[in-house]
């Protein structure tokens, strides 16, 4: 009976010292840190007299997103002005035609 | 067009000319830096595309308890600008994200939910396209999905863990990042009016080019 306990003990004991080497060796507490996806901001606070870091550079960014949105506007309001331009052109050319026919 | 319409498009065009002026002078943000600033153009597409949604699902349920043409008509003009501001809105974001983020996308609650509020917005257009007879009843149903939607992706960031910025952001701002939102917001909600009444002009036209051809069949 003490001699089986003395062998649970025993392993259970290298378990626990296994699994602590593990996660030593594995960095478990730093890989769970990563895992925490970063705090959204609650606040946009102007920046002061020290630039912001630039790792990707944000000028590109910048500008092409204004550039998909203004030329975004512009075609579609482009194509509205066709599509309305070709409508009321059919229905003056309609109109005429029906005009004719009233008369004939 | 109605005689409101031409001052009120020189009034837009003149704040979208203003509005880089603006924004320029505007300061970076301390942690984004200078692509902050796309939220300037992003912010009120982002509106943009939460309302159109809106005035196209309750167009949809008006139409659908009424059965009036105007309704019908202003929730399908509703729908193509909810698939423009989403577009807009869309591609502006990962623009952001990329610097702000390291990423370009995110799985999130806020991301998702605009990604299936736009999908539903080309849901009712391709509807309307392709559905042939009793369409205009299917898509104003899908309609009433994408409004449904609209409130799902306004709380979304600040319900659901997400590294979008939460909607309490915006009453926070200092004047300095304020002045250029607000003068933003107001540009593109005069775009909006404009681009309705331009689309709803459209639909009445079409309207019209159907019974004259009917007139002439006879």
């Amino acid at each position: 009976m003490l001699r089986s306990m003395s062998k649970c003990l025993t392993f259970v004991r290298c378990a626990l010292v296994v699994a602590a080497a593990l996660l030593v060796l594995t960095g478990g507490p730093a890989v769970a840190a990563q895992d925490q996806p970063p705090q959204p901001q609650d606040e946009f606070v102007p920046v002061g007299n020290s630039p912001a870091p630039e790792q990707i550079p944000a000028a590109p960014l910048l500008i092409g997103a204004y550039i998909v949105v203004l030329g975004g506007l512009f075609f579609y309001v482009l194509s509205l002005s066709r599509r309305l331009g070709a409508v009321q052109q059919d229905v003056q050319r309609l109109e005429g035609e029906l005009k004719r026919r009233g008369r004939a | 067009m109605p005689k409101w319409f031409s001052p009120t498009a020189i009034l837009c065009g003149l704040m979208f000319v203003v509005s880089p002026v603006l924004i320029a002078r505007s300061p970076d943000e301390s942690a984004m830096g200078m692509v902050y600033k796309i939220y300037y153009y992003h912010m009120p597409s982002a509106w943009m595309f939460l309302l159109a949604p809106l005035v196209c699902g309750v167009s949809s349920a008006l139409f659908l308890a009424r059965g009036r043409a105007e309704d019908d008509r202003r929730a399908w003009a509703a729908a193509e600008l909810t698939v423009l501001f989403g577009a807009l809105t869309l591609i502006t974001g990962p623009l952001w994200a990329r610097r702000a983020w390291g990423t370009w996308w995110v799985w999130d609650a806020r991301l998702t939910s605009s990604l299936v509020g736009w999908m539903i917005g080309w849901a009712y257009l391709i509807l309307r396209r392709y559905g042939g007879p009793g369409s205009d009843k299917l898509a104003a149903g899908v309609a009433l999905f994408g409004a449904v939607n609209v409130p799902f992706i306004f709380i979304s960031v600040n319900y659901w863990r997400t590294i979008h910025p939460p909607t309490t952001v915006v009453p926070k701002l200092p004047v300095s990042m304020g002045v250029p939102l607000w003068f933003c917001v107001t540009a593109f909600l005069l775009l909006f009016i404009l681009l309705m009444t331009m689309r709803l002009r459209l639909e009445v036209a079409r309207t019209r080019l159907d019974a004259l051809y009917v007139a002439l069949d006879e």
